[in-house]
């Protein structure tokens, strides 16, 4: 078993292997549940913080959710009720929070590697819930569990994501999971929500990244298509001239799904903007998945609870 | 890690000898075999309810479900035991709320692994009645736990490890008693 870390800060720190072990582990808590009791008694008396400090319903529930059926006791923090408002600092809040003997917090903060700055700081396990425009480590590895019910395998496939690349953590964790378990990664979006340079982020890996001129370029026979959320409160500029102009040129509709494989699957991180980066039609296609992503999201985050909570010789 | 032999307890043939003879008892105390649920502990005991059912049908005519518990979750040493053990899945493709389950192991020893077993199969439902049946009893008990159907029983020291292999995982079929070095 390789994977015995304190924390997950990030895809882009753990390996293949690491990757595989995760969602191995997720497929037996996806039968859990199942049940008719959604509960198994493996973190009784352990404590789990959400810590956020950026708005969140889909991946807060799902943490306190996948807490609570590992029967740990989960405790719910967002920056608006806390003591940050009173102007207390993330080091002094965190190491508050650690002096009540938390085993996990997951954090979810606006600046880029605030959750490893917290875990250089306290001896809980660390879950990063989304850092800035860095990472979001847990939806990626719920997009790849999502992923690996329904295809043969990562080697190989042809991967499209596609919108504002620049401010998304969730493209930057995919990039990075996909390519360390091969698949060929494309993606495309406003020139001016693509860093330059994009390509490089990978460094040395099984699979590839391209940047693609067109979003038709990407769809070309993709096996699966990442469509990303227009993240307005991230955009301090004008990147692109209007919403209705961007729907034209970047939106995915149905017409435009058919420049993909023909068993192509559609993800979506949410929340959707329906008839914005993705039409209605193909939100509730067959091909699209995105609610299985949310069922998904609860079996990955119990298997990272209990992996991380439960390493050897703590 | 070294092993030393100690003693040959059961060849292929003896194994499977016990197995009939379980499975005779268990149609004897379950006439008619309404909701009869056969569930194999992980790993070894998967194999050995399957070999049973088996030979339920030959008796009966008629096969008793199985399904598999893996108890990794329900272990009270899971911070002790080290390197991680793997989660397997657990699999009861029956209802057993009302039924009869005969839990099916290799060997039992301390009865923690029973006693996990049970907290997990009343998270499925309120089985009616469940037993307990096992190849190999060999003693030092840590749980208020018996047997209901045993192929046989052995007198060990704590020192010693019964190793039962099968040839679903092992080369050899055979139980043998073994000892660190």
């Amino acid at each position: 078993m390789g994977f015995n870390q304190k924390d997950l800060l990030g895809i882009r720190e753990i390996s293949a292997e690491d990757i595989t072990t995760i969602l191995d582990t997720a497929e037996s808590f996806k039968e859990v549940s199942r049940r008719a009791i959604k509960k198994v008694p493996t973190l009784r008396g352990k404590t789990v913080i959400n810590l956020f400090f950026e708005p969140s319903t889909r991946t807060r529930t799902s943490f306190e959710i996948a807490a609570k059926r590992l029967s740990a006791d989960a405790v719910n923090i967002s920056a608006s009720t806390s003591s940050v408002t009173k102007g207390e600092t993330l080091i002094d809040t965190a190491r508050n929070l650690e002096a009540m003997g938390p085993d996990a917090i997951v954090i979810r903060h606006p600046s880029p590697g605030a959750p490893h700055q917290l875990a250089r700081l306290i001896g809980a396990s660390v879950i990063n819930g989304g850092d800035g425009a860095h990472e979001h480590p847990t939806q990626a590895l719920l997009d790849a569990f999502t992923i690996r019910g329904h295809k043969a395998g990562f080697a190989g496939l042809q991967v499209a994501i596609i919108g504002d690349i620049a401010h998304s953590r969730v493209a930057r964790s995919n990039v990075h999971l996909l390519t360390k378990m091969g698949a060929h990664v494309r993606v495309a979006g406003p020139r001016t929500l693509i860093p330059p340079y994009y390509e490089q982020i990978t460094g040395e890996s099984e699979g590839s990244l391209t940047v693609c001129d067109s979003v038709d370029d990407a769809l070309s026979s993709a096996d699966v298509v990442m469509m990303l959320r227009i993240q307005r409160e991230r955009m301090t500029a004008a990147f692109f001239p209007s919403l209705k102009e961007y729907s034209i040129q970047y939106g995915l509709t149905l017409r435009r799904l058919r420049l993909a494989a023909p068993d192509c699957i559609v993800l979506h991180p949410g929340p959707i903007n329906r008839g914005v980066e993705i039409s209605s039609e193909v939100v509730d296609s067959a091909s699209s998945l995105i609610l299985d992503q949310v069922t998904n999201g609860v079996a990955v985050r119990m298997a990272i609870l209990f992996l991380l909570v439960e390493r050897e010789g703590h | 890690m070294e092993f030393k032999h100690k003693a040959h307890i059961m060849d292929a043939a003896g194994i499977s000898r016990a197995l009939s003879r379980l499975a005779s008892q268990i149609v004897e105390q379950n006439v008619g075999m309404t909701d009869l649920l056969l569930v194999g502990i992980r790993r070894r005991g998967v194999p050995l309810a399957e070999r049973i059912a088996e030979r339920i049908e030959h008796l009966e005519g008629q096969r008793p479900p199985t399904g598999q518990l893996d108890i990794t979750l329900y272990r009270d040493d899971l911070s002790t035991v080290g390197p991680r053990p793997v989660v397997n899945r657990t699999d009861i493709p029956v209802d057993v709320t009302d039924s009869t389950i005969v839990l099916v192991d290799d060997v039992l020893y301390t009865g923690r692994t029973v006693r996990a077993a049970l907290d997990e199969l009343v998270d499925f439902g309120r089985p009616r009645k469940v037993e307990l049946a096992v190849l190999i009893d060999r003693g030092h008990r840590e749980l208020p736990i018996q047997a209901d159907y045993v192929g046989k029983r052995l007198q060990t020291t704590a020192a010693e490890i019964v190793k039962v292999m099968l040839k679903d995982y092992d080369e050899e079929e055979q139980v043998i008693v073994v000892e660190n070095e």
